[in-house]
């Protein structure tokens, strides 16, 4: 890894376990020998609110001090949903790798966005965005659309968007992860590799 | 074994700034804590709900409560910490106003063994909707030790320091801390376990726990010589930090924002001179003159109300009356606003962020910065994401409370009262029931003096956990002194908001030593309620409806408890 801080975001909505993700990160950037610190939002979350988290990683040279990412300073947005991608954009600069799930999620009583007026609005910011239907391939394939996390996290991983490798982030979901949804888990990881 | 009970001193492991605090007290050999639940302050009750039967294990002697509210709580923390044990009470910044009148009052008899009192502040009100609270006065004005971490693993030293401290000078210890600490997550250094032998006993000593003039005068002499004693500590203690600069400017601050401000420092190669205070209370005084008396400006980094600020003024004043000294602006501003005002100060409202800090030190020490954050944020302002409020869950239980009063009441002639909990989301644009919404306990209160006076209808909702914290005077109250409010219970048998905590009305499990339920119906007939039912609002909607109809005409107060589960509550 480069000698500098490296700044993570991830958005999405309640229930797509954006704290899990949030714990696995954590977790393989302790095994990778990291300085680190990690933000998280309780309270609201299990009711359809956005939920946002973030960590911010480097070498031990390096202190970590602010758990939260500064404006226009991230250096990858992970969106578990496309009209979240939006509010993260206050993280986003032109050197800001989206990686966003192709899934929409409506907005009960205040209008949603359709997918092409989203991403217009995201290219203003950033050209580099990679859009993948992670729900879709989760549910065809593993029968569960909530693997979607898993399945990016890795995905990342393993064609170098995050600097965390794929064995550390291995490890990791095997601690955070409870022993009766690991086998599924581990599948999301593996049919990221196949990807 | 649950991981935050490893006795491997030496060891890292990964913990949030609430489950940094839990291990500081597990480290310290604590053996009582009692919590009513709040975010952000859950975790630290949820943690010892979870591992209490491992933890007695190692302590026999342990017991954790959720108690009935936060001044309970606080009162049974110090009833264990009166009989020579280690306790810990914690809730959020809210639970202190609860606590408050006990509070005070323990502060002049003090305790026997340790205690640590825990608040949670939760600036930017990510979790909170009364207020935006800062514990901080609090402390100076019950004269009681305030530390402040900034990290996980502050969180814990600072535990173990602060149970120390109570009991080296018998007197209640606060750590407050605030949402971005207490939810902020980084490698934590395991110490210790202690277990220490303890036997709890309460020594008859009216002189030190009974209050009354003459006697409560010279407690509270004897609270501030302690105060004193513990200012020379907090003098010398490692709590606080110089980190060595070469400026005429220098930083004072604390808590979250110190770590804005190193990563400002850092940001902006700037080598200035900075204070770091984890000893808040009491202050100090002289380790912050020596360091104000070769500054020329200061830049105090805090949260909310300008406190510290404040005291540097006081200093400054006896310690180098030159000494310019920037924080807050007179008038409050919000957060956002930063940016467009271009002014080197910090908001008053709202949680900091670190390009605040940025910005503020930049324009404090004169240099420029490269990136145009206002132009950025401009760029950003101009999306439109419709945001996404917080509404109740799919299939949730509360919908047919709600969609049975639309069907009944008359909307425009009757007042809604809200109050704390999930039925408080009655305020989103597809419910829209909620006319006023204050403090747990206050919906009820309110509603007395409402139809008292205005001889208007009110219907008022309380919670299940709500109505045993603070709801019970209130609705005594409305029968003593004779007003109608109808008070529908909105019972889903748990504390949903917090994240499903039991509550006194679903007793406890046998594991947890079994105890009976304790009814609400029962409570609000001996507070002599005549009109009363309890309907399953789902099962039995017409029933329901009816019950709305015909109490709405009563001249007396009246109750409908409506019970029904909490989907996760099912779930389980």
């Amino acid at each position: 890894m480069k000698q500098k801080d490296f700044n993570l975001v991830i958005v999405g909505v309640g229930g797509q376990g954006q704290i899990t993700l949030l714990r696995i990160l954590s977790e393989s950037a302790l095994i990778s020998g990291y300085d680190f610190k990690a933000s998280e939002l309780h309270g609201l979350s299990q009711r359809g609110g956005s939920v946002e988290v973030q960590m911010r990683f480097g070498p031990k040279s390096s202190k970590i001090f602010s758990p939260l990412v500064s404006q226009a300073k991230a250096d990858f947005v992970l969106a578990l949903e496309m009209h979240e991608a939006l509010r993260a954009l206050y993280y986003a600069s032109q050197n800001t790798q989206f990686l966003i799930n192709d899934f929409l999620s409506p907005i009960p009583g205040q209008g949603s966005l359709s997918k092409p007026e989203i991403l217009k609005e995201i290219k203003k910011f950033t050209k580099k965005i990679k859009i993948i239907e992670a729900n879709q391939i989760c549910k065809e394939k593993l029968g569960k659309e909530v693997l979607a996390g898993i399945f990016l996290i890795s995905y990342s991983s393993f064609k170098n968007l995050i600097p965390l490798k794929p064995n550390s982030i291995l490890k990791a979901i095997k601690k955070i992860i409870p022993e009766k949804y690991l086998e599924l888990n581990l599948k999301a990881f593996e049919l990221a590799k196949s990807f | 074994m649950e991981e935050i009970l490893l006795n491997k001193p030496g060891k890292k492991i990964i913990l949030l700034g609430n489950e940094a605090i839990c291990r500081g007290a597990i480290e310290s050999g604590v053996d009582f804590v009692s919590t009513y639940p709040g975010t952000p302050a859950s975790e630290i009750g949820n943690v010892f709900w979870r591992i209490q039967k491992e933890f007695k294990k190692i302590n026999p002697n342990f017991h954790f409560e959720f108690s009935t509210n936060e001044k309970v709580a606080m009162e049974a923390a110090a009833g264990a910490a009166f009989s020579g044990l280690r306790s810990l009470v914690a809730f959020k910044h809210f639970g202190m106003n609860v606590a408050s009148d006990f509070l005070l009052t323990l502060a002049y008899s003090g305790i026997k063994g340790g205690m640590v009192i825990l608040v949670a502040d939760d600036p930017s009100c990510w979790s909170s909707a009364q207020s935006e609270q800062n514990t901080r006065f609090y402390a100076q004005m019950a004269h009681l030790p305030l530390l402040e971490p900034s990290e996980p693993q502050e969180c814990k030293d600072f535990t173990k320091f602060a149970f120390e401290l109570s009991e080296k000078f018998k007197i209640p210890v606060i750590i407050r801390h605030t949402t971005r600490v207490s939810h902020q997550s980084a490698p934590v250094l395991l110490g210790k376990i202690e277990r220490a032998k303890k036997e709890a006993k309460f020594f008859k000593d009216p002189q030190q726990f009974s209050t009354m003039p003459p006697r409560v005068l010279e407690m509270k002499k004897e609270l501030f010589e302690k105060i004193e004693k513990i200012k020379e500590i907090a003098e010398k203690s490692k709590i606080n930090k110089i980190y060595q600069g070469k400026s005429s400017l220098g930083i004072i601050t604390s808590g979250v924002s110190f770590l804005y401000a190193m990563e400002a420092l850092k940001e902006l190669n700037l080598k200035l001179p900075v204070l770091k205070l984890g000893f808040i209370y009491p202050l100090p005084e002289n380790l912050i003159k020596k360091f104000i008396k070769k500054l020329k400006k200061v830049l105090i980094v805090e949260e909310l109300e300008p406190y510290l600020e404040r005291e540097v003024k006081i200093l400054a004043k006896d310690a180098n009356p030159k000494l310019k000294i920037f924080g807050k602006e007179k008038e409050p501003i919000e957060g956002g606003r930063i940016w467009k005002e271009r002014k080197a100060i910090l908001p008053a409202i709202g949680e900091l962020k670190p390009e605040y800090v940025l910005l503020a030190i930049a324009k404090f020490s004169g240099k420029k910065l490269k990136f145009d954050f206002k132009k950025h944020l401009e760029k950003f302002l101009k999306i439109k994401v419709p945001p996404r409020l917080p509404i109740f869950c799919p299939g949730c239980p509360y919908w047919f409370i709600f969609s049975a009063i639309k069907k009944v009441v008359p909307l425009e002639n009757v007042i809604f009262g809200g109050e704390i909990g999930c039925y408080m989301m009655a305020n989103h644009p597809v419910v829209k029931l909620q006319d006023y919404l204050y403090c747990m306990g206050s919906s009820a209160g309110i509603a007395h003096g409402i139809s008292k006076m205005a001889k208007q209808k009110v219907i008022c909702f309380i919670g299940d956990s709500s109505f045993f914290h603070a709801a019970i005077p209130a609705l005594i109250n409305a029968v003593f002194n004779k007003s109608n409010p109808l008070i529908i219970v909105f019972d889903n048998q748990t504390t949903a908001m917090t994240g499903h905590q039991p509550h006194p009305g679903v007793g406890k499990k046998p594991e947890e030593n079994g105890v009976e339920p304790i009814k609400i119906e029962k409570i609000v007939e001996a507070c002599g309620v005549k009109n009363l039912k309890v309907i399953d609002q789902v099962a039995q909607q017409e029933e329901f409806q009816k019950a709305i109809k015909e109490f709405l005409e009563k001249d007396e107060v009246s109750v409908i408890v409506a019970r029904h589960p909490c989907l996760f509550v099912q779930k389980k």
